[in-house]
């Protein structure tokens, strides 16, 4: 076996599955805050008691976000020891502020909100919430610094045999660190908005009244998130690679050969050697419409690069593609749920709540797509045209310790997802409960 | 005091505000193991569950800290340390997901399950931690131009082994002593006989330990005895070790916790200050060592961490104490506890 295949396929494993987590958490984290709120301003017991069950809900799903996620914090050291030598003068400052500025304030007050609900003011508690949504929200802009910084590396020199810091700000907002940002922010707020209607759509498909209300909240908020998220923010992004990255974005939009107007293509069926597009669907002129404003814009195409230096092309390609599809997706879902909601006939249309709640991992799928386009895109890049992937990896861990270490992640991975299903599932079957205390009275 | 030495200190003190809030979660989490009853396991489980997660964050920033400052030994260190690494990180998951999962199916084997996974998963990083520990104050094989020419089985020599049974003890110790400000009543006094008994065990491992490093690594103390910092801060660890059990005694119970946390301190405090300047000592040729200047980040990386430290921790600090504060006195169990 290859070691550094090994490396790869644990860190896209462990990635890939901590990644379900965070924007769960960070998309549910924010409609508590809005939640949480209507209950205290309006001291409205059913906002109270929808706060306490998707409250629980957040902190399951941020102890399997925080498990896996310290994995992530060392593997760089254990697994990229050559890529932790050559980055460590830019890429650890942001590890160390998501713990100082985020992390230490999300866990810090996730603790109060869940367990001070009967020691603090209201007050305090909603305070407490925000800065859980603040926190985690923080943490991903971090995380995303560091990133950015691997996909369009900005603000350094190459001395010593490594990156060294020469402007912090311009490493921290390179070219790609905002449009990044807030493309996966939004997928957050997405992922938590399907999550919540899903979940309240069963709720009231089993007959409980109150789920109305949450199911109201996360639609709208949805709708609104999934139109952000096509419109500016993808596009946004989607323009930014053209610019920065024209390898991965050739790949992503299988533009193999360079062309003066190029076209969009809908649909097709990508092969590699050589590369070819089979079967393709495409609207003339209008990926150079989109990514540079005029149908007549040259778009480089695959032929014009170093045949060892363009990304994979199947899985670029259609990866990038069904998150596309997942994306308008959400905007026919959420926008028939808010035009049902107008005319007051969402409540009675089950076989749509139905939909609701198999749509809840979709957006997480989109996530995971998103997330493989924009790290397979890259290779055979670690840092972008600085270092290769094959030259990242320790030196002195033996595939015989990476096959172990791997197969102890397949398998207690596999354990806690299925576990966080079943209790998930346990948790939503046994519904909203009464507030505490109040069980006699209902 | 030059930037290296600086951030030295920094992720030291970072370090050791781990051990000492992480450290007596696992000491509960060690604890909870002995419990003999659901009431009192859950006492446990509920006297660490609002906090111990920002207690872990100190982990995860010391980590940063260390990538963003000396990205060598980070690299170095935790690729060498591999399946030790991964024996302390699937520990470390285990014990985050079972205090959520314990609870959550009415099925006593469900709960035993998860007991031993959050006491397993408390004990194993307690005894690693001290383990890796040891073996960077002994030493490790660093070849020129500090390549690692160690391995795992190579990591489990007497030296730091007895370092990883002292910070075991010391932890569980300091564990006991945080329950006891956290129960009342006949719980509370078998607490204190228990951390009493550890004391006499620590103090044991302690004066071996002091005798082990002579032996196995004599290069730390050159030059230790004119300086006025190794005394004051050995005479600190000594006063703190010894004030626990006279405060346990009167029954202060948070003085003697306290004690515990400056002993954990001045142990790892004086174990820092001897490593100094070096960071990760070479068995094969002290010469390889990695040192505070060869390992680290440039120095615009070390002011822009100090920048982002400085106005990041009196922050965290700040809101910790106000969430301590929140939760202060007895466990008291409500609807929302594990």
């Amino acid at each position: 076996m290859d070691g550094i295949l090994l490396a790869r396929l644990q860190f896209a494993f462990t990635i890939g599955f901590h990644f379900l987590f965070p924007p769960i958490t960070i998309g549910l984290a924010w409609l508590l805050v809005l939640i949480e709120y209507l209950g205290w301003r309006r001291n409205d017991e059913s906002y109270a008691r929808l706060g306490r069950f998707f409250g629980k809900i957040l902190g399951l799903t941020f102890a399997v976000g925080v498990a896996t996620g310290i994995v992530m914090e060392f593997q760089f050291g254990t697994n990229w020891a050559e890529y932790s030598k050559f980055v460590g003068d830019i890429f650890g400052a942001p590890l160390a502020a998501e713990g100082i500025f985020a992390f230490f304030l999300e866990s810090g007050f996730l603790g109060l909100y869940l367990f001070g609900r009967e020691r603090v003011s209201r007050r305090t508690h909603w305070i407490a919430i925000l800065m859980v949504a603040i926190g985690a929200t923080l943490s991903a802009f971090w995380i995303i610094v560091a990133n950015s910084w691997q996909q369009t590396p900005a603000g350094f020199a190459i001395r010593n045999g490594r990156a060294e810091l020469v402007d912090f700000w311009e490493a921290v907002f390179n070219p790609s660190t905002v449009v990044r940002y807030v493309h996966t922010v939004d997928a957050a707020l997405v992922a938590g908005a399907f999550f919540m209607a899903g979940i309240s759509a069963h709720l009231l498909l089993k007959g409980d009244e109150l789920a109305k209300k949450s199911l109201k909240i996360s639609l709208v908020f949805g709708l609104v998130v999934s139109l952000l998220e096509l419109m500016p923010s993808g596009h946004e992004h989607a323009r930014q690679v053209a610019r920065t990255q024209p390898e991965k974005f050739a790949a992503i939009e299988g533009l193999y050969t360079s062309r003066d107007s190029a076209p969009l293509l809908l649909f097709a069926y990508p092969t590699e050697k050589p590369p070819t597009l089979h079967a393709p669907v495409e609207i003339p002129g209008l990926l150079s419409w989109m990514a540079f404003g005029d149908v007549n814009a040259p778009i480089k195409g695959l032929n014009e690069f170093p045949y060892d230096e363009i990304p994979p092309l199947w899985l670029t390609f259609v990866s990038f593609h069904n998150m596309v599809i997942l994306g308008i997706y959400f905007i026919l879902v959420t926008a028939y749920g808010a035009y049902l909601l107008y005319r007051k006939k969402l409540f009675n249309r089950p076989r749509f709540l139905k939909l609701l709640v198999w749509s809840i991992p979709l957006p997480l799928a989109a996530c995971q797509l998103g997330w493989i386009a924009a790290e397979v895109g890259r290779q055979p890049w670690i840092v972008y045209h600085l270092l290769k992937t094959t030259d990242a990896v320790s030196i002195t861990v033996s595939t015989g310790e990476l096959l172990f270490s791997l197969i102890l992640f397949l398998i207690v991975y596999a354990l806690l997802g299925s576990l966080y299903v079943y209790l998930l599932v346990k948790k939503v079957r046994h519904g909203v409960e009464p507030l505490p205390g109040r069980e006699v009275a209902a | 005091m030059d930037l290296n030495t600086l951030w030295f200190g920094l992720v030291g003190i970072l370090l050791i505000g781990y051990a000492i809030l992480d450290g007596f979660d696992f000491g509960v989490g060690i604890l909870h193991l002995f419990a003999r009853e659901e009431q009192q396991r859950r006492l446990y489980i509920n006297a660490i569950a609002p906090v111990w997660d920002g207690n872990e964050v100190w982990l995860l920033t010391g980590g940063g800290a260390l990538f963003a400052a000396f990205p060598a030994v980070y690299a170095t260190v935790f690729s060498g340390f591999y399946i030790a690494m991964m024996l302390l990180l699937l520990a470390l998951i285990f014990r985050a997901v079972a205090m959520e999962f314990r609870g959550k199916v009415d099925s006593p084997r469900w709960r035993r399950a998860w007991d031993w996974a959050f006491g397993l998963g408390s004990l194993l990083p307690a005894l690693l931690l001290g383990v890796a520990f040891g073996n960077i104050l002994q030493g490790v094989p660093l070849d020129r131009g500090a390549v690692w020419a160690g391995s795992f089985l190579g990591l489990l020599r007497p030296y730091p082994l007895l370092i990883g049974l002292l910070g075991l003890t010391v932890f569980t110790m300091h564990g006991a002593l945080y329950l006891t400000m956290k129960t009342e009543g006949s719980l509370r006094q078998r607490l204190v006989r228990i951390a009493s008994r550890l004391w006499t065990v620590v103090i044991a491992l302690t004066i071996l330990a002091t005798v082990a490093t002579f032996l196995a690594a004599p290069f730390h103390f050159a030059g230790m005895s004119e300086s006025i910092g190794f005394w004051a801060l050995l005479a600190l660890t000594i006063l703190a070790l010894m004030a626990i059990p006279a405060y346990l005694t009167a029954s202060r119970y948070g003085r003697a916790f306290l004690a515990s946390c400056v002993t954990i301190a001045g142990m790892m405090g004086l174990s820092v200050l001897t490593l100094y300047p070096r960071l990760v000592p070479s068995s094969i040729d002290l010469e390889y060592s990695l040192t505070i200047y060869n390992a680290s980040s440039s120095p615009t990386t070390l002011v822009t961490m100090l920048v982002i430290a400085l106005i990041g921790m009196p922050l965290v600090l700040g809101y910790t104490i106000v969430i301590y504060r929140v939760f202060k006195g007895k466990v008291v169990l409500t609807p929302d506890s594990y």
